[in-house]
């Protein structure tokens, strides 16, 4: 056993808590961005990626490594992208003056 | 990993957080994206510094050809194809967690029962995560068919494949070292292959549920490297992305009114072939022209929209948009009532609305709205079927019963514009059509519409 593994359960039990705090404020018209910010967030999987590129430097290993640096930047660049460009569209109906 | 990295981890963690706090608002969402990104630069350049002894040229191209993908692929999806872009980008999440595990198995002798789990179970989950996204990209993306794919014993290979992995997991964790290539090789296979069949007998109508639990496990693979590397901000940030993906597969299992076994194994299709034929009540339906239903609507005072998706499948959010404003143009208040699984992903159908410029104030979520239906004039029901079906209220028969539905029969007056009186996805008659209260206008959602605005124009 590695002498951190129960530090990192806390970690892990307590992030799920918070998270499920976090989420459940989220209202369903943002379901959709949420879906993807958070699909971008996991994309910290890059550095796990890095982590491991530095390590390897020959073989199998090191084509692993790069693919799932090209698969983490993907996921990290066109999430945060994309999320940004679904929230430019909801806009505030008070800047354009109509109410109901 | 030095302490300055951990520091810049723990500013990373915290930013997601944050920025995942201020998605509780559409007006402060956009900086709460902008947050969890300036997050992920600290994190990312706080691991360059420590670990920067790799090949430069292959990361380099790497981070290049995958930033340029992402963004031009961000860039240009359409937004009604959201879902299978938002499938893809998490499958290549997936698909990443798998890898830096199996990198991981391969490079560095197990020491520990701890890593070799955690290593196995990245690669089980993220490999999952990579095949069933990409079949449901293809399945949203039209590639191939949209209708659930069933094969005899279907359930039972399923079952058997499982435990086959399980098995397998324990001999290759046993064994605790990189050498059992070809048994490791075996376990990726099986893994993909378990993606692929998961997905296959679920159909388009049920995908919000499967991309929320595909971001789910994508998010504990992401987790669990976060175990396997002693990591914490993997695990944090995995652990977010866990928790919000399995609250919105209970959301979406909820409002379809069926648990989330069911959807995964029962392939809705044939449950219902021969139900829901129960009360076929002979009801009168009574066709109306455009002039009559815009009169209704110029002369009402309370008017509720009821959006599905065949309204973004005739893409004709801007006509309707176009006749909210000249309804409230004439002091008629318009709303939009949602259900929750009006789209191809939680959430889909307001991003749409949004889109075509629909202020997000008067888009209500199903819950609020429902209170308000008997207070309404007229309820306009524009390519939504299913969630409209009084049967899911008072029939114990139909399939639907139990499912939480827009209340749209309790208005004075309801309009439903529909192609043509076929049933609807889950080929369930609606008792809706047949109430007195109510008028059919005939059509494709995007002429009717039309010839809607060029009616108000004239009343």
């Amino acid at each position: 056993m590695h002498p951190s593994l129960f530090v990192e359960l806390y970690i892990f039990v307590l992030a799920v808590f918070v998270g499920f705090q976090l989420i459940s404020k989220v209202p369903s018209v943002l379901h959709t961005p949420l879906m993807s910010a958070t699909n971008a967030i996991h994309g910290i999987i890059l550095v796990g990626a890095i982590t491991l590129a530095a390590r390897v430097h020959h073989g199998l290993a090191l084509v692993i490594s790069i693919g799932a640096v090209f698969l983490a930047t993907l996921n990290v660049v066109g999430g945060f992208v994309v999320t940004d460009r679904i929230l430019e569209m909801f806009r505030s109906p008070g800047r354009r003056g109509e109410d109901a | 990993m030095n302490d300055f990295t951990q520091l810049a981890y723990l500013v990373t963690a915290v930013l997601f957080m944050l920025g995942v706090m201020r998605l509780r608002s559409p007006a402060s969402a956009r900086s709460g994206n902008l947050l969890a990104a300036i997050g992920m630069g600290i994190g990312l350049i706080a691991t360059l510094v420590v670990y920067y002894q790799f090949s430069v040229v292959l990361v380099v191209l790497a981070v290049l050809a995958g930033s340029v993908g992402g963004t031009v692929a961000a860039k240009r999806v359409r937004m009604t194809a959201m879902p299978q872009m938002v499938a893809l980008f998490n499958g290549m999440g997936g698909g990443a967690a798998a890898l830096v595990s199996l990198g991981e198995w391969i490079i560095s002798p197990r020491v520990t029962v701890v890593s070799a789990i955690a290593a196995l179970f990245t690669v089980l989950i993220g490999s999952i995560s990579f095949s069933g996204s990409l079949l449901a990209f293809a399945k949203l993306q039209e590639l191939i068919t949209g209708r659930p794919i069933v094969f005899p014993a279907q359930k039972p290979i399923n079952g058997v494949l499982v435990a086959i992995a399980v098995v397998m997991a324990f001999v290759l964790a046993a064994s605790g070292q990189g050498g059992q290539s070809l048994l490791v090789g075996l376990y990726v296979i099986l893994a993909l292959g378990l993606g692929v069949l998961v997905v296959l007998p679920i159909g388009g109508a049920d995908m919000p549920v499967v991309i929320s639990l595909l971001n789910a496990f994508t998010g504990l693979a992401a987790a669990a490297t976060g175990f396997l590397l002693a990591n914490n901000v993997l695990i944090i940030a995995g652990a977010l992305v866990g928790a919000s993906g399995t609250i919105l597969t209970q959301l979406m299992s909820r409002a379809m009114n069926r648990p989330i076994g069911n959807i995964l194994f029962g392939s809705f299709g044939r449950v219902t072939g021969g139900a829901g034929t129960g009360a076929t009540d002979d009801g009168v339906v009574q066709s109306a022209t455009v002039e009559d239903v815009a009169m209704l609507l110029a002369y009402a005072r309370r008017v509720i929209i009821v959006p599905g998706y065949g309204l973004a499948v005739a893409r004709a959010q801007q006509e309707v948009r176009q006749v909210v404003d000249k309804l409230t143009a004439r002091g008629v208040d318009v709303r939009f009532g949602i259900h929750p699984v009006a789209g191809r992903m939680p959430g889909h159908m307001n991003v749409l609305l949004a889109e075509a410029n629909v202020p997000y104030e008067k888009l209500y979520e199903m819950d609020t709205i429902n209170p308000e239906f008997p207070q309404t004039d007229v309820v306009l029901v524009i390519g939504a079927n299913d969630v409209t079906n009084p049967a899911a209220r008072n029939e114990p028969s139909s399939p639907l019963y139990g499912m939480p539905i827009l209340n749209v029969d309790q208005a004075s007056r309801i309009i439903v514009l529909k192609r043509s009186m076929n049933p609807g996805f889950a080929g369930i008659d609606n008792p809706l059509y047949t109430n007195p209260k109510t008028s059919m206008l005939f059509g494709d959602a995007k002429s009717s519409v039309n010839g809607l605005l060029r009616a108000l124009d004239e009343v």
